[in-house]
């Protein structure tokens, strides 16, 4: 086995080899680094070069360009609060905050850092793991990847601190949005009010740009200025990540054996990863009050965790021939064309095949995360330049991304809708990761525990994996809790007079709450009669997801009642209005098509609300606009033409 | 350490290409007219997203069918995703041009709903011609605990419950769960894999008691569990001949068909709405599993055409070889003889589609 071992790795250094490596790794870090593209847009512009080309090289460069995406796509999650894919989602809540603070180039090179340490870590537990990750992988049965996503629901309780009633109910959001879409275990549709947009569901990029995106770029514009609000120090910062990343070893490797172990279970896409991670990095922090607002660990456990994942998930790729994520589905497509075909043949008769997949995945996580450390310096200095000028160049390119899920311009409704109501759950202080982990786990959590049912009935909640699984969800539910607990009997003990001077800060209510929590109500009591004749198992999940909201809103009502709160002013007029103009813009794509709306909107923006000089202006605009151009027919889209087109 | 069979320069160049194609997009190559006008470019619809099984035929095929029309046109191939296939299928329905530029690759899961009358369906076959069709085959196995023999096991499963994992009710599995019910077997089908790949794995953890794989992958992964003894394979789908009938696979000329396997137990072949409807979805969804269509209306000339590019390449001998890691041992159908066996496949009368209805609603408690 050695000897196939190092024979891979002497095939990994000819130049054949190299060359189509690095041309994979930097079409990664490209497709990376737009929002809303991913590994599925940069495997289909490489796939039209597979068939015919030799093997082993032709997969050098698909590994290039898998271990990459998860390092690209931080710059925009970082830089400007867009979940670049749905693997940086986590990284977006500390991350975005730290370039608020000024710090962007510590949160960038501390993120590239450890996805580079998590890359080598999660390749090295593969070439270990992939001899004897068949059992493994089969010993996740239904019932066990139910609890799995149990436990990813857990993280709810743990993300939301104080507000945990606000945050279930937006986590009972989540899980309605989320049902969305065709029954697993019926057929039937749950469309509120038959759109046919909504067959599939939500598409999740859709729903994480406008939970996290859209509300971050109003609040920018209502609060003018940078994304920096303090001054930034690049150089500083650059150094201050690297040592960020040497200090915490412990936190980088557990992230990343986690994320290597999750991508190798089948069924459970990355986005879960990150969270389980950011959930891990906020429990087994002693001062957790900086998460949210800027800490440097909630970039880094996600970051270590999803290079992991995405070597974890070549393992039920390669052996079983069942993608581990959206990537690895192409990737599988990939070696279909190279006439591989995947399952038990790959560890007997193309080991070496294998292993230089493995290889090539740790030298691209090396590649990508020094080019991209380069780049860091410079590119975080956008953070610098004032948000109106960025704010339609930002707007135009969520909507692009947005655009990429279905194509269609269902995408860009939903994504204005999620984005108004990030908008409130923003100003209201509600959870947004909350609803977004609903979101991602409702159909997985109905799916599973649908067929755990069906397939071992009582017995299912029996076996020892999910009694395991059902520990660590009991422990992180009550761990916490606990431990505060007995911390503060014992402070009691040491001093009673002392009690007193430490001030909790009352609960806030405002009137956004008031508003969100009557609406949400509301919202269940339609969604419930909506869906009276849904059958028994198909109706299930949403009335179980109704059922969350209308206890977690009337706890929130009782507690403000009985306890002390405070009265806060939660503005809202401004915001609205830019959500409001969001919505001219998507009518304006409707009527104009999206080209030339997405000319006029920037030109106009850029002439208009940022006061640019016209040449500066103009040339913006035509940026935007070739860009535009270029995707398109990069990516064989057609953007809507608009109505005018159709006259 | 393993020679090169490229130089370092050359390789570089082909490189290069690769980057410059990439960056540039299609480069469209003029086509020399000797006889019709080729367009220059043929943008094909595959309703599927990249890197699934039918894209990847598509890109398969993409290079051959383009080496052999006149001209070589540059075959574009635009991923249209969504609703199982539907959404691109509507879409193309609605916008495509009939000037022979613009083609559909279509699977199973594009034909059962338009058989079974989905409301989403804004397409019909009936608007459609085909250029070529691909068949597949598939072979149904079950857990050794029913049985050592296939014998064993389909006398076993008339006595107890059996556990199958499907995509959904009416979905490629469909043809599979009529057989069963017509040999008499008790299944309970599962739904919700997202792939049959999903359902084989469902099999391997032990969940599912019997579970169906069509031919590559059956081939890839379920050949080493029956090797070594984790698998019992029970009858293969078969495939058609020219003249109709329902012969033994290629792949699979050990196995018997579910066809002998019905007779051999009741003595006749099988009949009625329940055998009908097995006919039907088996023709639409195996013999002709993938299909390159284009609008009925297009220049005749151009059709003819684009079935010859077809006839000039399925029969030689470097089609056969890259074929089989693709296709299986399963030679593409071209032209008129996919016209007459298409329509007959996509016609449903109303008796048979309303037995299908009762049974699944009573059988399966599935709604279509």
């Amino acid at each position: 086995m050695t000897d196939v071992l190092f024979s891979s790795l002497g095939q990994l250094f000819t130049v054949p080899h190299m060359l189509y490596m690095v041309i994979g790794v930097l079409i990664g870090l490209i497709v990376g680094i737009i929002p809303g593209l991913g590994g599925i847009a940069g495997m289909s512009l490489l796939l039209p070069f597979l068939y015919g080309m030799e093997p082993s090289v032709a997969l050098g460069m698909l590994m290039g360009l898998v271990a990459v995406i998860p390092t690209g796509d931080t710059f925009a999650s970082v830089l400007l609060g867009i979940p670049g894919s749905s693997a940086s989602q986590a990284t977006v809540v500390d991350g975005f905050a730290l370039a608020k603070k000024g710090q962007a180039a510590r949160a960038l090179s501390s993120a590239f850092l450890s996805s580079m340490i998590g890359g080598l870590i999660g390749a090295l537990v593969l070439t270990a793991f992939i001899l004897i990750a068949r059992p493994v992988v089969l010993s996740f049965s239904s019932s066990e990847l139910f609890m799995l996503t149990l436990l990813g629901l857990s993280m709810v309780a743990v993300l939301s601190g104080k507000d945990v009633f606000k945050g279930i109910a937006a986590c009972g959001v989540g899980l309605l949005v989320g049902t969305i879409g065709m029954a697993p275990a019926t057929g039937e549709f749950r469309l509120p009010f038959e759109i046919d947009y909504l067959y599939d569901g939500l598409p999740l990029v859709v729903v994480g740009l406008g939970i996290f995106a859209l509300p971050e770029i109003i609040d920018l514009l209502v609060k003018r200025g940078a994304i920096a609000e303090q001054p930034c120090q690049l150089g500083k910062g650059w150094k201050e990540g690297v040592k960020d990343v040497a200090k915490r070893p412990g936190l980088v490797a557990r992230c990343a054996g986690i994320g290597s172990l999750m991508g190798t279970i089948p069924g459970l896409a990355g986005s879960v990863v990150d969270w389980l991670t950011y959930g891990h990095a906020v429990q087994s922090a002693k001062d957790k009050s900086q998460f949210g607002k800027g800490d440097i660990r909630g970039v880094i456990a996600p970051e270590s965790a999803n290079n992991a994942c995405a070597c974890g998930a070549m393992v039920p790729t390669l052996l079983f021939g069942i993608p581990g994520s959206g990537t690895a589905a192409v990737f599988l497509g990939g070696l279909l064309l190279l006439g591989l075909q995947p399952g038990v043949s790959m560890l007997e008769t193309n080991l070496d095949l294998t292993y230089t997949i493995i290889w090539s995945l740790a030298l691209a996580n090396i590649l990508g995360a020094a080019l991209c450390l380069g780049l860091a310096r410079p590119v975080a200095s956008l953070t610098r330049v004032p948000f109106v000028i960025l704010a339609p160049l930002i707007t135009i390119l969520i909507l692009f991304a947005a655009y990429q899920a279905t194509r269609s311009l269902g995408d860009l409704f939903a994504l204005g809708i999620i984005g108004a109501i990030g908008v409130l759950f923003k100003q209201a202080n509600w959870s947004r990761p909350a609803f977004l982990i609903g979101f991602v786990l409702a159909p997985g959590a109905e799916a599973y525990f649908y067929q755990a049912a069906q397939f071992q009935g009582a017995e299912a909640f029996m076996r020892p994996g999910v009694l395991i699984i059902g520990a660590l969800i009991a422990a992180s539910l009550l761990l916490p809790p606990l431990r505060s607990y007995l911390k503060k009997r014992r402070r009691a003990d040491e001093s009673t007079t002392q009690e007193f001077q430490e001030e909790v800060t009352p609960l806030a209510l405002g009137v956004i709450d008031v508003a969100l929590l009557g609406s949400l109500l509301a919202v269940a009591g339609y969604m419930w009669w909506a869906f009276a004749d849904l059958s028994m198992l198909g109706g299930i999940m949403p009335r179980l997801a109704i059922a969350i909201i209308v206890a977690a809103c009337v706890l929130e009502i009782i507690r403000t009642v009985i306890k002390p709160m405070k009265w806060q002013t939660q503005t809202l007029s401004q915001q609205l209005l830019w959500v409001a103009g969001f919505f001219a813009l998507i009518g304006g794509v409707m009527v104009l098509g999206f080209l030339f709306a997405a000319a006029v909107f920037c030109l106009g923006f850029l002439l208009v609300v940022a006061r640019m000089k016209p040449v500066a202006a103009v040339g913006l605009a035509a940026g935007v606009t070739l860009f535009l151009m270029g995707m398109a027919n990069l990516l064989t889209l057609t953007y809507p033409t608009g109505m005018l087109a159709g006259l | 350490m393993t020679t090169l069979k490229n130089t370092p320069l050359k390789t570089f160049k082909k490189a290069l290409l690769v980057v410059a194609c990439s960056t540039l997009g299609a480069i469209s190559v003029n086509a020399q007219a000797d006889e019709v006008t080729v367009p220059d470019t043929i943008h094909w619809t595959i309703p599927f997203g990249v890197g699934g099984g039918t894209d990847v035929w598509a890109r398969f095929f993409s290079t051959w069918m383009s080496d052999h029309i006149q001209g070589s046109p540059t075959l574009v191939i635009d991923n249209v995703p969504g609703g199982g296939s539907i959404n691109g299928s509507n879409l193309f329905a609605m916008r495509a041009a009939a000037d022979g530029s613009q083609w559909i690759g279509t699977s199973a899961s594009t034909q059962y709903p338009a058989m079974l009358q989905d409301r989403r369906v804004r397409y019909s076959y009936d608007d459609w011609t085909p250029i070529l069709a691909t068949p597949t085959g598939g072979v149904v196995y079950a857990q050794p605990s029913l049985g050592d023999i296939a014998e064993e096991v389909l006398n076993a499963v008339t006595n107890q419950r059996v556990k199958f994992a499907v995509q959904s009710h009416t979905g490629l599995e469909l043809p599979v769960l009529i057989a069963l019910d017509l040999l008499g077997a008790d299944v309970q089908a599962v739904s919700g894999m997202r792939s049959r790949g999903e359902g084989r794995l469902a099999f391997e953890r032990g969940e599912a008691d019997i579970d169906f794989q069509t031919t590559s992958a059956y081939f890839s992964s379920v050949e080493p569990l029956v090797e070594s003894g984790r698998a019992v394979p029970l009858f293969s789908l078969g495939v058609l001949n020219d003249s109709g009938e329902i012969v033994r696979d290629p792949a699979f000329p050990d196995l018997p068909t579910f066809n002998e396997v019905y007779e051999t137990l009741h003595g006749e072949a099988p009949s009625g709405p329940a055998a009908e409807a097995y006919r039907k979805f088996f023709a639409s969804g195996f013999t002709l599993q993938k299909l390159i269509l284009l609008p009925n209306d297009a220049p005749e000339a151009l059709i003819k055409e684009y079935r010859d590019a077809a006839r000039r390449f399925v029969d030689t001998e470097d089609f056969k070889e890259a074929a089989i890691a693709q296709l299986g041992p399963y030679t593409p159908v071209v032209g008129e003889v996919v016209e007459q066996h298409l329509q007959d496949a996509m016609s449903l009368d109303d008796a048979t589609r309303q037995w299908l209805v009762e049974w699944l609603l009573e059988q399966h408690g599935a709604r279509i």
